[in-house]
Formats: C-alpha cells, sequence, structure tokens
C-alpha cells in the first residue's frame, strides 16, 4: 500500500513527466492559453493516460510477451492510445459538446502526446506490476493535470500583466515554465525512486 | 541472413498488429455505435438563450436555424431582440469574446409606438408581432404593451398607413443602474491613459 502511494507521488511530483522528464511539453504550451480548456485537457489527458497505461500492459503482457514479438511494443502501444484517444473523444462529445468544441483539434492530438506513450514504455522499463502500471499511469496524469492547471492560471494572468516588448508572448511563456520547472526540482529529495 | 528470418515470426508479427487493429476498430465501431454523437444538444443550448421571437432579423427563418448557424461558427451578435444580456450569455456558454450588437448604431433599445388616431384597425401588425405585444382587434384602435415589445421593427412594413414609429424606450425608475467602475484586480488592468508615466501600453 505504501510503495503504491510512493509511486503515485514520485511520478506526479518528483518525477514529473512535464517539469522534470520534459515530455509533454506540446499540449504544455499548447493549450495553456485559457485555464477553463486547460482544465478540461487536464481532465481528457488524465482519462486516456490511465487507461492506456492499463490498455498497454494488458496488450503487452497477454499479446506480446507470449506470441514473443516484445519488439512490437512501440507500434502496437500507439495503436492502444490511439484507440483510447478515440474512445475519449467519443464520450467527450457524448457527455459535453461543448467541452469537446474548445478541446478541438487537441483532444485527437492526445495521441501524439509523448506523456502517454512515454508512461507505457517506462513502466515497462521499471516492470512494475498491473495495479502499479495503472497508478503510474495515474500518477503522471495528476502531475500533468496539476502543472497544465497551474500553468494556464500564471498565463492567464501574464495576459494581462505589463510584459516588456521583447519578452511578450512565447518567450514570457518559455520562460515561466523554465521556472516552474526549476521550482519542481525542489520535489527531488522527497520520495527515492 | 536465414536464421533471422523466421516464418513463424513474422507471421506472428503480422498477426499481432492485425488483430490489434481490427479488435480496436470493432470496439470503437461499436461504441460509437452505442453512442452515436449529434451534435444537437450544443444546438439546444445556443436556442434555450435565444428570445425566440422567431424575428429573423439575424438573417435566419427563425431562432432555432440562427442557433444551428451560431453552432457552425456564426457571429453571435445578430440578434437585436436579445440585446447585449443574450450576447453575453451566448459569449459565456460557448467560451467566445462578447462583440457589441450588429447592425445600424442602435445604442438605445427602440419600442414601437402607434399613432393611435391614424391607426384603422386592420389588425395586420397584430399578426406580424412575433411577441403579442400588440393588442387591440378590428376597426378597434391598437397600441403596443412597451414591457412585451422587443423592438423588432416587423411590425412597421404591414401597416398599411404607416403609423407606428420606433422610439426609444424609456428606462423606468426601477431599473435605473447607477453609474459603477468595475474593481481593479492588478494594477496594469488600469487603463493607459492613468499610468502616471504616460501611456506606454
Amino acid at each position: 500500500m505504501n510503495e503504491l502511494f510512493v509511486i503515485l507521488v514520485s511520478t506526479a511530483l518528483v518525477n514529473n513527466f512535464v517539469l522534470v522528464q520534459f515530455l509533454g511539453l506540446c499540449p504544455f504550451m499548447g493549450v495553456s492559453n485559457k485555464l477553463e480548456s486547460a482544465m478540461g485537457m487536464s481532465l481528457a489527458t488524465t482519462f486516456v493516460l490511465t487507461l492506456a497505461s492499463a490498455a498497454s500492459f494488458v496488450v503487452y503482457h497477454g499479446l506480446l510477451v507470449p506470441l514473443d514479438v516484445t519488439y512490437l511494443r512501440t507500434i502496437s502501444f500507439i495503436v492502444v492510445i490511439a484507440a483510447v484517444v478515440q474512445f475519449t473523444d467519443i464520450m467527450v462529445r457524448q457527455l459535453s459538446p461543448l467541452l469537446h468544441r474548445v478541446l478541438g483539434i487537441f483532444l485527437p492530438l492526445i495521441t501524439t502526446n509523448c506523456a502517454v506513450l512515454g508512461v507505457a514504455l517506462l513502466s515497462l522499463n521499471r516492470e512494475l506490476d498491473f495495479l502499479s502500471t495503472t497508478l503510474y499511469g495515474l500518477g503522471a496524469a495528476v502531475g500533468f493535470s496539476l502543472v497544465l492547471v497551474l500553468f494556464a492560471a500564471m498565463r492567464e494572468r501574464l495576459a494581462a500583466a505589463d510584459v516588456p516588448s521583447p519578452f511578450k508572448g512565447a518567450a514570457i511563456a518559455m520562460i515561466t515554465a523554465s521556472l516552474m520547472s526549476l521550482a519542481f526540482m525542489g520535489f527531488s529529495g522527497l520520495v527515492q525512486g | 541472413m536465414s536464421d533471422a528470418f523466421s516464418m513463424v515470426g513474422l507471421l506472428s508479427a503480422v498477426g499481432v498488429l492485425t488483430a490489434l487493429g481490427v479488435g480496436f476498430g470493432a470496439l470503437l465501431g461499436a461504441v460509437n455505435e452505442r453512442f452515436k454523437g449529434d451534435d444537437s444538444s450544443l444546438v439546444e443550448q445556443i436556442d434555450a438563450l435565444l428570445p425566440q421571437t422567431q424575428c429573423g432579423q439575424c438573417g435566419y427563418p427563425g431562432c432555432r436555424p440562427y442557433a444551428e448557424a451560431i453552432n457552425q461558427g456564426d457571429a453571435l451578435n445578430k440578434c437585436p431582440p436579445g440585446g447585449e444580456s443574450t450576447i453575453t450569455a451566448l459569449a459565456d456558454l460557448l467560451g467566445r469574446a462578447p462583440e457589441p450588437l450588429d447592425g445600424e448604431a442602435t445604442d438605445e433599445a427602440l419600442v414601437a409606438f402607434i399613432r393611435e388616431d391614424e391607426c384603422i384597425g386592420c389588425t395586420k401588425c397584430i399578426q406580424a408581432c412575433p411577441v403579442d405585444a400588440i393588442i387591440g382587434a378590428a376597426k378597434q384602435m391598437h397600441t403596443v404593451i412597451e414591457d412585451e415589445c422587443t423592438g423588432c421593427d416587423l411590425c412597421l412594413d404591414p401597416c398599411p398607413v404607416d403609423c407606428i414609429d420606433m422610439l426609444p424606450r424609456r428606462t423606468p425608475l426601477e431599473q435605473w443602474q447607477p453609474v459603477t467602475r468595475p474593481p481593479l484586480v492588478i494594477a496594469s488592468d488600469r487603463h493607459p491613459k492613468e499610468t502616471p508615466h504616460g501611456s506606454h501600453i
């Protein structure tokens, strides 16, 4: 039980996928202009990440290992992720057409969010069991959501702030992201592993 | 070369990928069939915000077609009967920026006014009024209920004697609003003119 909690905290904060491992930067910069769409994106990505890491585990250990084709893991995981994203797309369109409209192209683009594939592959390297893998995905998703929402809130304030003209737009966003990344390094001693 | 190549390995690789593709494809097809996605619920929500006067001033034959057009990306500001509050509500719903009302510069809300001594009691304006704001009967003088009138001016055209004017709406005393300024959230929200060192924003 304690070990599972450590996995959750270490993936969400210590080894945060966005700010420490630098995966999934595309939606991090792309969907953080508005807090509302950032929240929607976080929810969708959380759903996809958790489901995709569980499904990848099942496909890897149920299909690829018995047939001795583990070298196909990358392409198989991409197929799994694409299917989960498509499933999420259908569900979001059904449950909240408005959120579907706000997220727009970013919803299908979760497929190419390298954090999703990264979680599936990295959890294989760590040789986790099924529950740990799912929690690893959930922890990564919680970390992603946390920094995305924090960053979107900051960018909303930045949009209204009096930024010197050389730093306007993407420049100040990059600087803010790097400062956040520095801040997250403060978590590094929190959990070993 | 020959020992690296194995027919079984090739077949299982192709088989696994085919099975994954077909399996997930079938699953998604079933889910899509089960939850048939329709865009209509958002149209319903937009339609509920429109005033349902069916006046056609937006250029569409009614409120429902205009709701569908908004859903397809049309501008929010084409509904004079709804006015500023409808535009704000639509902008809130759709997460878009509210725009000022389209059309000629009608800063103030208008209301129809029938010059009663010229009215011949033809009832044509009554039939044209989308909100039933005109009362009267055949060969009797008609008049407009000011609170009900949306200022859509659909009654002007049918009137055979042109006895209807569009007048600026009087604001009742109980709707009077004091002029307030929004609170300043952060210092840079200030208007450029008010910055101490001149306008540099």
